[in-house]
């Protein structure tokens, strides 16, 4: 019934015909742009066709060059749903592997980030010399630096979750960082003062005024921070010999050509990013409003 | 009380020295409500957070109940009023006035019965749990006072607290404001530039001209300490404000000579 309810608010209010319209067009795009990406590959398996066959063979090669959304997504539910998770064939397992090397990530992201904006707005010397650190650090591509960091941590017998964990880490500490700076400045000079008149020592200072004051600020960083997680698993998956994960799938895809697969792990990235950041914003939501920030 | 003996302060900024007091003299005695009046610029601020070791002189001489004003801040002997309410967003009025006494480690019993005691005082009951939005603007001053009166210090700073609000609300909590001096025997400094503010409010009238921030004239009010809002159409509160009136006139003549 709930269900229903939230389906007809989301009609009322007039926000479903957009979403179709804008799903529609891409649609409409992506079909009419397979046919003549495909229709060389359809040529050379097949003779004598009529050109409506011809389309609908453009439509469901078995090795197309551009998969169709159908194909993705019979792909996606058969290997979500009917391969046992286990299975190096299921689409859950290999997303649960990068799932779990994001989060791992994105907590040491988090608390590299945090760590580093305290040391940032409490220490002068650190105020003037590590933010251009930060800074450069994001301008080296993360393609070059991944291979280096799971060659390195090979070679001392580090394997698996934990280097892709760190190339997770590398890219959302960043944003975790920018945020929880500007927040935990946040408070303006007369809250500060006032902290001052009361003779409160730092830790009070921080504990009661700034780190409740960067909340906002924190959360909008963790959205950022948790995609971009993401990313950083699936790009270490890459150098790793393509064993498991998303990013393996994708890389297992392009070796054999592949391509559905190869399409089918990009949307279940997506799906996962999507849902992680939707995620995170509930339980923004739910902070907020506890601390009455929004109402 | 609060003593002031030739104090300069120079701000040190981009464009070079400005100077924001200059031989400041003043002695505040326990009980007073002194009123420092001035344009903006003369320095009433700089003196007010001067008192509070918010900001230091340059030269000369501040003591505070006998102590430097540093002293005087690390064991809590001013509660400080600011422009702005400056209530936390997350917390409740009795969470924000709590916050001082949580800060100086009261017991979870005295915190209880310190924020109820200064909630009646500044007549706020029943809105103990109320968020600051939910407050109009003159409500959320007073929950700023009461929560610079929650912990017994013997005197109050403020820094021009109603000068956001509208002249209806600001003569309500004028007098509301003057019932709670008289009942606490709290020493008041109070920053405005409203004439009529000052006088209503003051046993002592400070008068301050700027560039630099001096003080031009101190008058001694002679009106009765039980005082109410008909009080500003008799002469006596007449003849104050001119003379305050003509102190402020006498600092922008010094300035254009």
């Amino acid at each position: 019934m709930k269900f229903f309810n939230m389906l007809r608010k989301l009609f009322s209010n007039g926000n479903i015909i957009p979403i179709v319209t804008v799903l529609a067009a891409i649609g409409v795009f992506w079909y009419s742009v397979a046919i003549p990406m495909n229709s060389e590959r359809v040529a050379r398996k097949f003779k004598d066709l009529t050109a409506s066959e011809h389309v609908l063979k453009a439509w469901n090669l078995e090795k197309p060059k551009l998969p169709t959304p159908h194909q993705i997504i019979t792909e996606m539910v058969e290997t979500v749903f009917f391969k046992k998770i286990t299975s190096k064939r299921s689409l859950v397992y290999h997303g649960w592997i990068t799932l779990e090397a994001t989060l791992a990530g994105f907590i040491l992201g988090t608390i590299l980030g945090i760590a580093l904006a305290l040391g940032i707005v409490h220490n002068r010397a650190m105020n003037l010399s590590v933010m251009p650190w930060v800074i450069a650090s994001q301008t080296i591509p993360i393609l070059a630096i991944a291979p280096m960091i799971i060659v390195v941590m090979n070679s001392v017998g580090i394997t698996g979750l934990l280097p892709k964990a760190i190339i997770s880490m590398y890219l959302s500490f960043f944003p975790v960082v920018v945020g929880m700076v500007k927040g935990l400045r946040s408070p303006d000079q007369i809250q500060i003062d006032q902290m001052k008149t009361w003779s409160a020592t730092p830790r009070q200072l921080l504990w009661k005024l700034r780190f409740p004051s960067s909340v906002p600020y924190l959360f909008a960083s963790l959205k950022v921070g948790i995609a971009a997680s993401l990313v950083g698993a699936i790009v270490g998956e890459l150098p790793s010999g393509a064993i498991a994960g998303l990013g393996a799938r994708m890389l297992a895809g392009t070796y054999y050509g592949q391509t559905i697969m190869i399409w089918s792990a990009l949307f279940s990235a997506a799906f996962l990013a999507a849902s992680l950041v939707i995620i995170i914003n509930i339980i923004q939501n739910i902070t907020l409003r506890k601390m009455a920030i929004i109402r | 009380m609060i003593s002031v003996q030739s104090v300069d302060l120079t701000f040190e900024t981009n464009d070079g020295p400005v100077q924001a007091l200059k031989d400041v003299s003043l002695d505040v005695k326990q009980g007073d409500f002194v009123s420092f009046i001035g344009p903006s610029g003369c320095g009433k601020t700089t003196l007010l957070r001067a008192i509070a070791a918010l900001e230091n002189p340059t030269s000369g001489k501040l003591s505070v109940n006998g102590r430097t004003p540093d002293e005087a801040r690390r064991s809590r002997e001013y509660g400080y009023v600011f422009q702005a309410a400056g209530l936390y967003p997350w917390r409740t009025v009795a969470g924000n006035i709590k916050l001082p006494l949580e800060i100086m480690g009261y017991l979870k019993a005295e915190k209880e019965e310190r924020v109820k005691k200064v909630i009646e005082l500044v007549e706020l009951t029943g809105f103990e749990r109320k968020f600051p939005w939910q407050l109009s603007g003159g409500m959320q001053q007073r929950a700023s006072i009461a929560r610079a009166l929650a912990f017994d210090a013997n005197i109050l700073l403020m820094d021009e607290p109603f000068g956001a609000l509208d002249e209806i609300v600001r003569d309500r909590l004028n007098g509301e404001l003057l019932n709670l001096w008289k009942q606490t025997k709290k020493t008041i400094c109070f920053v405005t530039h409203s004439i009529p503010e000052a006088v209503f409010l003051s046993t002592k009238i400070v008068v301050m001209s700027p560039r630099p921030g001096r003080i031009t004239d101190v008058i001694e009010s002679p009106l009765p300490e039980n005082r109410t809002l008909e009080i500003r159409d008799s002469k006596e509160f007449i003849k104050i404000a001119q003379r305050v009136r003509e102190g402020l006139k006498a600092g922008h003549t010094d300035e254009i000579l």
